[in-house]
Parts: structure tokens; C-alpha cells; sequence
């Protein structure tokens, strides 16, 4: 009968060895008792690999580690009106600055740029190389009825497709036009297999690997332009968030040497990111 | 493409990627956690409703048998309002922690351990009710008799629940937030290494998952066959 106790004995300690540190501490304050802040910011500044260069930085300067959740601009705006994010990172101005008017943050500053890109087809289909403008190349994406994949998820990259759409006065339906409710990197897949157009911001471009037949076929309008945003929370609101924390944050982001770490940053040689912090900041 | 991610998953193993590391202990604690509580409770409730009869039992059994297909990002976002500073629980600061992934998981893997443990112990006891009744024993002390001898069942049980724990990504995605380094599981990262187009490093990731379920499930068979040896 002892026997039959061995192999379950032996089950039961594999797995309370498991469990134990799960539930008796948090990993976080197993490494170092760092105290940190929830970050809510987009999938862009997340894919492209921002963050791992510039938060080691941060980091060593003011020994604050930045726990960061990449979601679409959308949802990080939903995440921090729940209370759920000490700070923003995202790109979409002028829902950012409603934000601010609404009360729900106090303050809004212009962290980065950079661009959008138009990606498609090697071949280009619809010769959207040759346009003129950005609208020129939508329209005659939209004349040619050439697939084209839209993130479709109210990111910060997808409210920027449907403004250039509108900028360009077209209804931006039909078969050829797919909203595919995806992030960028996704989206990014999903075009190189269908052999799509689509709008993307630069920074996840020049990182993503999987391009098969896509290219960057038009840039460089200003209509194009990505600004990229921090925010910071009400106190009022929201008394339980990290607000010292965040602050520090937001402030080493618009300082010379976080502004400096974001113009290092490099992908294959490229720089992603612009910083354009106001200089009297 | 398929070779290149297994020789990416090769790679990552003979280098103990200490980030690897870090993620796959995560994934197994949370995982493991998940399914030690929700076994803990689920047996016993399964036993249960295989042994009492009330009202409303029918409508408790379908309930949980159509709970085993909610989705997991439906039981992820339940999760998430609930634990959310403006959700009920908000006060305990929960959320994003490898806790609230466990709490997801509980609730996504909690009606399997329930459905087939009343169903395996409803089988037995249909064999094993007339010796019992005729030993008077009582129902409530039936339970932990039953659960003991279906316990090779059961088995299989808590692996079907560990299966449902470590492949979902749903539910962990949203509580968790895949934040690098804390809450980043393996789903998680094959998720994000799609994203970022880096196909071969995401399906090497999904083999190294596939590589340690099997593990698990090879130790389970051993335990198993060891049970069934000592039986004679």
C-alpha cells in the first residue's frame, strides 16, 4: 500500500514546488524590490523594439522599472479611464487632447514623430509610387479596386487610415477594402499574404522580418506625419495611481537624455523615432 | 520556414536563453497553479454532483458542460472588469500580475475538471452504489472513497485542464499584458514574435511548448503506470 503512495507523494511535490513561488511571491519583487509603473502604449513603439533600448536607460537613471502594455491607442485610452495605467505613451493628438479636456489627465506633451508609410505589392497594381500625394494614392488604390488591409481595430494607425480616407473624399468599401481588426505586425502579415496595400507606421515597417513580396511603395507627404504623445493621469480622479513614478517618467521622456536615448534607437541602421520634446520643457 | 524555426528552437534550448528560462517557468507556474487549485475544487464539485440529487442539478451540469467552451478571451475580459482598479476587485491591485493570470485560468479550466469528474464518478458509482448503500455509508464520505479509485481517470482529467491552461492565450494576454519579464508566458511571447513578423523564432517557441506538454503528459503516463504496477 506504501507503494502505491510513492508515484502521487512524488506528483504532489513536483507540483507544490511549482506552485509555491507562483503564489507566495510576485516575480517582481523577486529580482529587486524596484518599484514600477504600468505603462499603457501602442503596439507600434512596443513591436519595433523602443522600449527595449530606452527602459534599461531609464531604468539606471532613476531606478524606476516601466511595466509596459502594448494594446492598440483605443484600448490604452479605455485601460487608463478604467484606472488601470499610470501613464500614456500613444499617437493619436487629438484624442489625446480631449483626454486631457475630459479630465481624466492633466497633462499632454509631444514625446517623438515619425511617419507613416504606404506598403504594398512589389509590383504596385494601382502605381501608387508615381502619386502625387497621399490622397492620390488612395484614390487610386480605391480606382484599381487593389486589395488593401485595414487595421480595423481603433488603433492610433487605423483613426490616421480613416482621416486620410476622408482627407481624400472616399468611401472606403467593398471587397477590395478588408478591416481585419489586427495589430500592425499582424496586419503586416496578413498583407504580404494576400498581396494587399496598407497603411503602416514606419517604426514596425523597418522592424518586421516577414515581408515576402511587400515593399514601401509612397512616403513622405505631410499629411503622414505620427505624433507620438505622453500623458499623465489626474491625481483628482484617479488617487491610487503611481503619480510621483509617472512623473518622473514623463519628465526623463521630454529631458535631453531621454530625448537622446529615443534618437538613438536604431533598426538596421535606421532611425525610427524622432524626439520633438519642447525645448523650454 | 519550418526548419528555420526548428533550428531556432534548438538554438534556444542549447543556450539556456535565460529569457526563455524566465518565460517558460512563468508559463509552467501559472499554468501548474492554475490547475492545482482548480482540481482542488473542481474533483470534490464534480464528485458531488455525480453523488446528490436537488433541483436545479440538470440546469448546474449543463451549465458546466457549456462552460468548457468559453472562449478564453471571453473568460479573460470577465477577469479583467473584475480585477480592473474601476471593477469590483480594483482595490488589490491585481491586474497585470501573474496572479490574475491564474485566476483566469481557475475559471476557464474549473468546468472541465467538474464536467468529467461527475461523469467518470457518476460511472463508477453506478458499480460501486449497491456495496455501499448496503455498507451504509454515508454520501459526503463516498466522495473522497470514489475520487481515490477513479483516481488513474482523474488523471487524464487534469491533464485535459492543463492542456486548456498552457495553450490558451486569450485570457492570459488580456489580465496578464504580456509585459516583458513579468507577465510574458509562452503563448504570449508566439503572439508577439507573429506580430513582429519573426515567424521562425514564434513556431520555434510553439515547439518548445508543444516539447514540455509532452513532458508533463510523459511524467503523468509514468505516474499512472506506476499507480496501475503497484496495484498489481
Amino acid at each position: 500500500m506504501t507503494k502505491t503512495w510513492l508515484p502521487v507523494l512524488l506528483g504532489i511535490t513536483l507540483a507544490a514546488s511549482f506552485i509555491t513561488p507562483a503564489l507566495a511571491e510576485d516575480p517582481v519583487s523577486t529580482e529587486e524590490k524596484a518599484p514600477f509603473i504600468t505603462l499603457a502604449s501602442t503596439t507600434s513603439t512596443e513591436n519595433s523594439g523602443l522600449f527595449d533600448a530606452i527602459l534599461p536607460q531609464f531604468k539606471k537613471a532613476r531606478g524606476i522599472d516601466v511595466h509596459v502594455v502594448a494594446v492598440g491607442t483605443g484600448q490604452a485610452f479605455e485601460m487608463a479611464r478604467r484606472g488601470d495605467a499610470d501613464s500614456l505613451l500613444v499617437h493619436d493628438k487629438t484624442a489625446e487632447e480631449s483626454f486631457v479636456a475630459e479630465g481624466y489627465a492633466t497633462e499632454r506633451d509631444d514625446v517623438m514623430y515619425n511617419d507613416f508609410v504606404l506598403i504594398g505589392p512589389k509590383d504596385d497594381p494601382a502605381n501608387i509610387n508615381s502619386a502625387e500625394s497621399v490622397t492620390d494614392a488612395l484614390a487610386r488604390i480605391a480606382d484599381s479596386e487593389a486589395p488593401f488591409a485595414s487595421r480595423g481595430d481603433d488603433s492610433g494607425t487605423n483613426r490616421a487610415e480613416l482621416r486620410l480616407w476622408e482627407a481624400a473624399d472616399i468611401q472606403a468599401q467593398g471587397e477590395w477594402y478588408r478591416e481585419l481588426g489586427s495589430g500592425m505586425g499582424a496586419t503586416l502579415n496578413t498583407a504580404a499574404a494576400m498581396d494587399a496595400y496598407t497603411l503602416s507606421d514606419r517604426a514596425t515597417w523597418v522592424s518586421f522580418d516577414n515581408r515576402q513580396n511587400l515593399d514601401l511603395l509612397y512616403a513622405g507627404d505631410e499629411a503622414l506625419f505620427n505624433q507620438y504623445g505622453s500623458l499623465l493621469m489626474s491625481p483628482e480622479k484617479y488617487p491610487h495611481l503611481k503619480h510621483d513614478l509617472a512623473a518622473q517618467w514623463h519628465q526623463w521622456l521630454l529631458s535631453d537624455e531621454g530625448q537622446q536615448a529615443i534618437a538613438d534607437f536604431r533598426v538596421k541602421g535606421e532611425q525610427l523615432f524622432f524626439p520633438n520634446a519642447a525645448t523650454n520643457k | 520556414m519550418s526548419d528555420s524555426a526548428f533550428i531556432t528552437a534548438l538554438q534556444l534550448i542549447a543556450n539556456f536563453d535565460p529569457e526563455l528560462l524566465a518565460i517558460v517557468s512563468l508559463s509552467l507556474r501559472v499554468s501548474l497553479s492554475a490547475v492545482i487549485i482548480a482540481a482542488f475544487i473542481g474533483l470534490p464539485l464534480g464528485a458531488a454532483l455525480a453523488l446528490y440529487r436537488f433541483p436545479g442539478r440538470a440546469i448546474i451540469i449543463v451549465v458546466f458542460n457549456a462552460l468548457m467552451g468559453l472562449p478564453p478571451v471571453v473568460a479573460g475580459l470577465s477577469v479583467y472588469l473584475l480585477l480592473s482598479r474601476a471593477g469590483p476587485l480594483g482595490e488589490f491591485g491585481l491586474l497585470f500580475t501573474p496572479t490574475a493570470m491564474i485566476v483566469a485560468q481557475v475559471i476557464l479550466i474549473l468546468p472541465i475538471l467538474v464536467s468529467l469528474t461527475r461523469q467518470r464518478i457518476e460511472e463508477l458509482h453506478g458499480e460501486y452504489a449497491e456495496q455501499l448503500s448496503s455498507m451504509s455509508v454515508s454520501k459526503a464520505r463516498r466522495i473522497p472513497t470514489l475520487l481515490w479509485d477513479a483516481r488513474l481517470a482523474l488523471i487524464t482529467v487534469i491533464l485535459a485542464g492543463l492542456g486548456r491552461a498552457s495553450a490558451e492565450v486569450g485570457a492570459v494576454m488580456i489580465v496578464g499584458g504580456n509585459i516583458d519579464g513579468v507577465t510574458r508566458v509562452m503563448t504570449t511571447a508566439i503572439v508577439l514574435e507573429t506580430s513582429k513578423g519573426n515567424l521562425a523564432l514564434a513556431l520555434g517557441l510553439g515547439l518548445i511548448l508543444m516539447l514540455l506538454v509532452a513532458l508533463l503528459n510523459g511524467m503523468a503516463y509514468l505516474i499512472g503506470e506506476g499507480t496501475k504496477r503497484s496495484l498489481g
